[in-house]
């Protein structure tokens, strides 16, 4: 099993629930969070104070998929947030030594 | 004496209207500060409600209009309302009742110090700003209000001119803010860290109540519900709605985005500014001081850069600086066309009313923040102005009352 964690823009979320769940995919976590990478942040003015904002908000979502799924789902991230625009996020992908359903404690793979 | 119901109704509606501007300043604050000083902030202008309440029926008002003293103060001979009874009082307004002109100046004396509060905002001890309250009311308010309005105040007497509260309310509040923002001391994170508004959209809210307010504020205080009432009436919509225009412009000129709450500061400024002038000066002249103002003011918040005090709020930039130049722009354009009772300024061919409008804003300015210095040293050796620098980081909704203001 693998965990991909994607930081993808915000309004692709629905777009890629939608896609990972018509391929099958049954579960993703998301998470509002902010950073920086290549993109540059923007300046924000209030009473003529400005304020320099470097720190963009994004989403980051972790999906758990079988060994043989990372491909596919990776690729539905990329055909869902990508713009070719600076700023559209980063997917890493790590290992997962164990994954276990609560409910009924099946492990592995069927958990997923 | 006979009682006008028609200007006692509109008295009663314009004391409501008042009113509801200090929860309507509650939110115009509350929106600016962090999310975690959202409540302390509001409760800080909602609290005043409360305590200045029971203080100017207890002595307030007797010390602001009570029988003179001196020409300084008025004595406490309507303490508890002693006298102030159901009958006109010809000398304040003289076909309503004397309680319904009381209760409408509560309404003035209640937000006044409210409004001070931005300028120390996220950072006031709430124990010591109850003191701070009770001892403003008494040594600053009542005796500006006594001067400015009382019978027998001395700048009544010199022909001062303040139709609803532009040295009494503005100028005074204006500068004791700035000895606040100086006694008590910047924020911890002033300077080296981002403080935007949290929640605009509040701020907003309370702007449009403050402006909807204002309408008593400035054609209540015709205390009649007749034409001079229309007057300041529509003298404080052009002025608003001047000065918001102008303040948007200025930015988009200066910083090429229009901002909203350049626009909400511009209407305030706008509403600040018109006050001591809505019933001496006509529609016309509303919108070329409501246009002043926008500037003015857009230049007076960035004063506090400049000399390095944090006015959180702006109180000053806003407040001082716009009320000082409508209390002196009366000098200008006051004519006697509009209000037999008030005055020819410089463009009418009077210069007198030009000095003496000048000479009590000098005045106000400087009593103000001496009082206010003095009163917050004294708070600051005996109990403490600032909550402790850890309460700072917890914010004040926590520290201060034991909540927060969203739970979600």
């Amino acid at each position: 099993m693998k965990k991909i964690e994607a930081i993808v823009r915000p309004h692709s979320v629905d777009d890629i629930r939608e896609a990972l769940q018509e391929a099958g995919f049954r579960g993703m976590t998301l998470q509002e969070v902010k950073g920086f990478g290549r993109q540059k942040g923007h300046t924000e003015v209030y009473r003529g104070a400005e304020y320099q904002v470097d720190f963009l908000p994004k989403v980051k979502l972790e999906v758990v998929v079988p060994d043989g799924r990372v491909e596919e789902a990776v690729s539905i991230i990329i055909r869902c947030t990508k713009t070719g625009k600076v700023g559209d996020g980063k997917i890493f992908i790590l290992p997962v030594e164990e994954a276990i359903r609560v409910r009924t404690e099946e492990t592995g793979d069927e958990a997923l | 004496m006979k009682i006008d119901n028609n200007d006692l109704t509109w008295i009663m509606v314009s004391t409501a209207l008042v009113m509801l501007m200090t929860p309507g300043l509650a939110l115009f604050y509350g929106g600016m500060v962090r999310r975690k000083n959202v409540l302390g902030t509001i409760m800080q202008s909602f609290i005043a409600l409360g305590v200045i309440t029971l203080q100017w029926v207890l002595w307030g008002y007797s010390l602001s209009f009570g029988p003179d003293c001196g020409h300084i103060i008025g004595n406490l001979s309507w303490a508890g309302l002693a006298g102030v009874g159901l009958t006109p009082n010809p000398d304040y307004a003289a076909t309503i009742p004397h309680q319904a002109f009381m209760i409408f100046q509560m309404m003035f004396a209640i937000i006044t110090p409210a409004l001070i509060t931005g300028a120390v905002a996220e950072r006031f001890k709430f124990k010591t700003y109850i003191v701070f309250l009770l001892l403003w009311s008494t040594f600053v308010y009542a005796p500006i209000t006594h001067w400015v309005w009382g019978v027998g105040g001395w700048l009544r007497s010199l022909g001062t001119l303040d139709f609803a509260g532009g040295f009494v309310v503005h100028i005074s509040s204006g500068l004791s803010a700035l000895a606040a923002a100086i006694v008590i001391g910047n924020r911890k994170s002033h300077g080296h860290e981002h403080m935007p508004p949290h929640n605009l959209t509040m701020t907003l809210t309370g702007a449009a109540l403050l402006w909807f307010g204002w309408f008593g504020f400035n054609a209540g205080s015709a205390l009649t519900s007749g034409t001079l009432a229309l007057t300041a009436f529509i003298n404080t919509q052009c002025s608003a709605a001047a000065a918001t225009l102008s303040w948007v412009f200025m930015e988009w000129y200066k910083r090429s985005k229009p901002t909203v709450l350049g626009a909400a500061s511009g209407a305030i400024a706008g509403l600040a500014g018109i006050t001591p002038a809505a019933g001496f000066v006509t529609p016309l002249a509303a919108i070329f001081i409501g246009l002043c103002l926008g500037v003015l003011c857009y230049w007076g918040v960035s004063l506090k850069n400049h000399f390095g005090f944090d006015d959180s709020l702006d109180v000053v930039g806003v407040h001082g600086v716009g009320s000082s130049f409508g209390a002196i722009a009366i000098g200008l354009f006051a004519t006697t066309t509009v209000n037999a009772a008030g005055g020819n300024g410089l463009f009418y061919g009077s210069y007198s009313l030009l000095g003496i409008q000048l000479f009590s804003v000098g005045v106000t300015i400087v009593f103000s923040f001496v009082m206010t210095w003095l009163i917050l040293k004294g708070l600051q050796k005996t109990m403490g102005l600032r909550i402790e620098p850890q309460e700072e980081e917890e914010g004040l909704d926590l520290s201060q009352h034991g909540e927060n203001g969203y739970i979600f």
